[in-house]
């Protein structure tokens, strides 16, 4: 028994040790983007990873330590190490093993309440600026931008000013999905009929990588967009650029929402009201929800006849 | 799509004919099958397969029968991992791969359904159902034809997933199907359907096991057992079955109304109509957290016991370690929005979950450290069941950390849905449950059967498992802090490529462990005479099942044993009181087998595929059938025998080793 589990426990420190070194490389490594943001929120939310991690390894460490070392010391082989069949209670230790975990939860448990609320993603980052207004649609499988500040649009790219803050209105045309810029920040869901909020802001020029980080079918891979932080000239131009563009009339919008993946494009103007539209799912055509729910809330007799649409007065058929 | 009177929405076409992956792996389970069918011909075996195996509701061979499921469906989900693994390693550097996604997407879900439900499941509650009943001293489970429904029900669920491989699609919405892509619109195929009816079959099973097994454990302690008497993996599976209960039923309103979306229209979870998606994703969870901890409280109990008997030790904290176990068992409840913390709730909730979900890790860090304190001043036994109990240790801390840090939600805002995820509940699961399911396998094994594993393959298997997950999880982990999410079924990133590469050589590492373990069975069947456990006592265990023979009698215990607190077995021992062959027996009340939960089984496969389909008759007709069963079964009343005192006496002598007739009066 004695030379081989020696040899066994000589494996299990060396895996170990391996193991460790390992994932330091991988770790200081300057790939790993989300430990190399580039705006506020990012920044934080990485301080937080760091903070959290080296709490937890307060414990984790002698953790493993102890494993280690009781399960050698204690070997059945080694037989001159004390050997205490019936000791299995001791009030001191197991206060200590209460106590440990309880202090840390309670200092991390304090770090969540606080950042919870300072990262909440609907809290508007403090700036003298006004935030600019993006509002994010995702669709079967592309990501539609629509900036009102602008009066444009643009599909798989999303511009930004570098240093301003973005505020994030986000819908989805049918699935769930995922907005995420992984160095800019914080992810939310994009879901039908819904609105989700975001605050974010670039504080460094760069092309970021954008990924829909909820899997929503068979073209989820490409669903990729470039997040722009640009600085005020580049952003001028970018502008400019979108200006020439097509417009984004319903007509460009169902060629959009037809299911298939989509390279970058830009859109010069966009017709009014769509993104309220695509919320209230009536962009194709049907009864918007809102105005279905403000119907069903009239009281009174139900009218007789086909249901109209209260915009344009023509009737409306819902589609099965 | 036309449907036929006869066949519903079937054709020919349903056969993937034209992918040569699939019909490669139908082909080899159709020989399987096949060659099972042809050597219990030629052994003549079929008969000792109806009355041993297939009616038994003996719970120690019904536990065996989980656990051959358990491993058959272990060998099916790794190999969809193998798929995943290569997939996304040569599809990262601008190939395309060998999976368009329309297949990758069906194969990560069907290795998230199957280790979950038809793996890690029907493994902890085999070992349950071996271990609980002789731990407390009774003689089977308080219901046994339920046991025997449950067993057929949760096999009946598995073989839809592997049907559905063969005939139609299985699901491509991720394994716990989010609406809306999980609608109708969205998923017109039959894979959702499949996965419905699966999931409904099976989970009906599962609660079941749960009403059963807590009723067991309430009423058919031995005498003076009392519940702080019991032992822990006693006291764990009651915990788990407790959850079960409590759990099973949310999942299977969920599935019904979401299967009442897509066969009836109705719109609970579609946006149209007033329904929210929303309202799935945290009915899902809230089912969904408590399973996370229905799997692995059992193998808390299993690290417990092995690391008490291997060191020679009664538990440190036995108290703690009941307490802890309530803790987490109440808390598991109240943790379910972590899962979602991006989906925009406010601060305060989601601070509340993440501040709860942190709580638990007080209570199971306890539990680390009863464990260690066990084998402080202890004779550490490195036997193959407590290697899986240090590897546990290890990397459970590991996993354990990775998850406190994803239940603050900030951190949570960049880590969610990443590969980060995916290597921490893979170190959580393979970590906790694998390596628990692993430890109690072989802990067990000469109990259920009479005969140790070979020791050496355990190692080999143990050692690749356990540096197989570090080189396939850590650049996992890795890949999650670079960005990369999960599901994706191609990439085109050449740092990622490296990592990907890594991870896929880490999959095989684990390959050679399972190998490891199937080579293990085979050897120590082979070898069985060699391995023989003659004691009944293989590992100076502390417990009642080891005061049994190896395999126990089919009665358990020839005469209950009568417990004064915990360790009872060992007391026993210190006492000079543990079992003997006594002059004479009493006669033993038993029940009888009984075909009828295997042939309910069969039905609800044949209900299942139905309604997949929408073959209507055969639905009907399949549903009237499984409920005439049920009333017929209902009304038989020679269900039970008296096992005649004669026999006892023969069978306990030939424990002992004594000659049958010298006893025999």
């Amino acid at each position: 028994m004695s030379p081989k589990s020696k040899w066994t426990s000589w494996i299990k420190v060396g895996a170990r040790a391996a193991t460790l070194a390992v994932a330091a490389v991988l770790l200081s490594g300057c790939d790993a983007v989300l430990l190399d943001p580039k705006g506020p929120i990012g920044e934080a939310e990485r301080d937080i990873i760091y903070l959290a991690t080296g709490l937890m390894l307060l414990v984790v460490v002698p953790v493993i330590g102890m494993t280690v070392a009781f399960a050698w010391k204690y070997r059945a082989s080694n037989t001159k190490a004390t050997y205490a069949p019936n000791w299995n209670h001791s009030t001191v230790i197991e206060a200590v093993v209460w106590s440990i975990p309880v202090v840390i939860i309670l200092i991390l448990g304090t770090v969540t309440w606080i950042s919870s609320h300072t990262l909440d993603p609907r809290r508007p980052i403090a700036s003298a600026q006004k935030p600019l207004e993006v509002q994010v649609v995702s669709l079967d499988w592309k990501w539609l931008f629509i900036y009102p500040e602008y009066g444009v649009a643009s599909v798989n790219e999303l511009a930004l000013p570098v240093g301003r803050p973005v505020h994030f209105s986000l819908t989805s045309s049918g699935v769930m999905n995922a907005f995420f810029v992984p160095q800019l920040g914080t992810q939310v869901y994009t879901m039908p009929g819904m609105q989700s909020q975001l605050n974010l802001r670039a504080d460094h020029a760069g092309s970021y990588l954008g990924i829909s980080a909820n899997y929503s079918g068979r073209g989820f891979a490409d669903m990729n967009f470039k997040a722009l932080a640009m600085e005020p000239a580049a952003l001028k131009d970018w502008i400019a650029r979108a200006k020439a563009a097509t417009p984004l009339d319903t007509a460009a919008y169902r060629t959009l929402a037809a299911p298939g993946t989509h390279s970058v494009a830009l859109y010069g103007t966009v017709e009014q009201g769509l993104y309220d539209r695509i919320l209230n799912q009536c962009a194709l055509g049907g009864i918007c929800t809102n105005e279905a729910v403000s119907m069903a809330r009239i009281k009174g007799p139900v009218p007789k006849g086909p249901l109209c649409d209260p915009k344009t007065g023509k009737p409306i058929s819902i589609k099965s | 799509m036309n449907e036929s009177f006869l066949f519903g929405k079937l054709t020919l076409d349903a056969i993937p004919f034209h992918e040569p992956i699939i019909m490669g792996a139908v082909g080899g389970m159709v020989l399987a099958g096949l060659a099972v069918v042809g050597a219990l011909t030629y052994f003549k075996a079929w008969k000792l397969l109806w009355d041993e195996w297939l009616t038994s509701v003996d719970h120690k061979k019904i536990g065996i029968m989980y656990i051959i499921l358990a491993l058959v469906m272990l060998l099916r989900g790794f190999a969809d991992a193998l798929m995943m693994r290569s997939q996304q390693a040569i599809a990262s550097a601008g190939a395309a791969g060998y999976l368009p996604p329309e297949h990758f997407d069906q194969v990560f879900t069907a290795h998230g359904v199957i280790m979950i439900f038809f793996m890690a499941m029907p493994f902890v509650i085999g070992l349950m159902n071996i271990v609980m009943p002789l731990q407390i001293g009774a003689r089977d489970v308080a219901f046994p034809y339920l046991n025997s429904l449950s067993f057929w029900l949760t096999a009946a669920g598995a073989m839809l997933v592997n049907i559905s491989l063969a005939i139609g699609e299985f699901a491509h919405a991720g394994w716990l199907a989010y609406p809306p892509l999980s609608e109708l619109p969205f998923s017109p195929g039959v894979g959702v359907d499949y996965y419905i009816w699966a999931l409904q079959i099976s989970g009906i099973g599962t609660l079941l096991t749960g009403v059963n097994f807590i009723t067991t454990i309430l009423k058919m302690r031995a005498p003076g057992m009392k519940l702080m008497h019991m032992p822990i993996f006693t006291w764990t599976t009651l915990c788990a079955n407790m959850l079960i209960v409590a759990a099973f039923p949310i999942l299977t309103v969920t599935l019904a109304m979401l299967g009442l979306d897509r066969y009836f229209g109705m719109h609970f979870f579609t946006h149209d109509g007033g329904g929210n998606p929303m309202m799935y994703v945290n009915l899902i969870w809230a089912w969904g957290h408590p399973e996370v901890y229905i799997l692995v409280i059992p193998c808390f109990g299993i690290y417990s016991e092995v690391v008490a008997t291997f060191s020679g030790k009664s538990l440190f904290g036995y108290k703690s370690m009941v307490y802890a176990t309530m803790c987490i068992t109440v808390l598991s409840f109240i943790v379910w929005l972590h899962h979602f913390f991006t989906m925009g709730s406010g601060a305060k909730v989601n601070a509340f979950f993440g501040i709860t979900t942190m709580i638990i890790s007080i209570p199971t860090g306890v539990k680390i450290f009863n464990w260690l304190f066990t084998m402080y001043r202890g004779r550490v036994r490195l036997e193959v069941p407590v290697l899986w109990t240090i590897g546990f240790i290890i990397t459970f801390a590991i996993g354990g950390m990775t998850g406190v840090l994803m239940a603050v939600p900030p951190a949570d805002f960049v880590l969610h849905n990443s590969l980060f995820l995916i290597a921490h509940f893979h170190n959580a699961i393979i970590g906790g449950v694998v390596f628990g399911v692993m430890a109690g396998f072989s802990y067990w094994f000469p109990k259920a059967t009479g005969f140790k594993l070979d020791p050496f393959l355990g190692k080999v298997s143990f050692w690749s498992w356990f540096i197989g997950f570090y080189i396939a999880f850590m650049p996992i982990y890795a890949l999650g802090l670079m960005g990369m999410t999960r599901r994706l079924a191609h990439v085109d990133n050449p740092v990622w490529h490296a990592y990907l590469i890594v991870a896929a050589v880490g999959a095989v590492i684990i390959g050679v462990g399972i190998a490891a373990t199937v080579l293990q069975v085979v050897l120590s069947i082979v070898r069985r005479d060699k391995l023989k456990d003659t004691t009944g006592d293989p590992w100076n265990g502390r417990t009642l099942e080891w005061a049994t023979s190896s395999p126990p009698a089919f009665y358990n215990f020839a005469n209950v044993p009568v417990v004064k607190g915990i360790d009872a077995f060992w007391t026993m021992k210190q006492e000079g009181k543990a079992p003997k062959l006594e002059p004479s027996y009493a006669k033993i009340h038993m029940p009888k087998n009984t075909g009828t939960g295997f042939i309910i089984g069969i039905l609800s496969i044949g209900l299942g595929f139905a309604l997949t389909w929408h073959i209507w008759w055969m639905a009907a007709g399949a549903f009237l059938a499984m409920v005439g069963m049920t009333i017929w079964h209902s009304f038989d009343e020679h269900r039970d025998w008296f096992v005649p005192s004669e026999t006892v006496a023969r069978t306990e002598a030939l424990h002992f080793g004594v000659k049958a007739p010298e006893v025999v009066q």
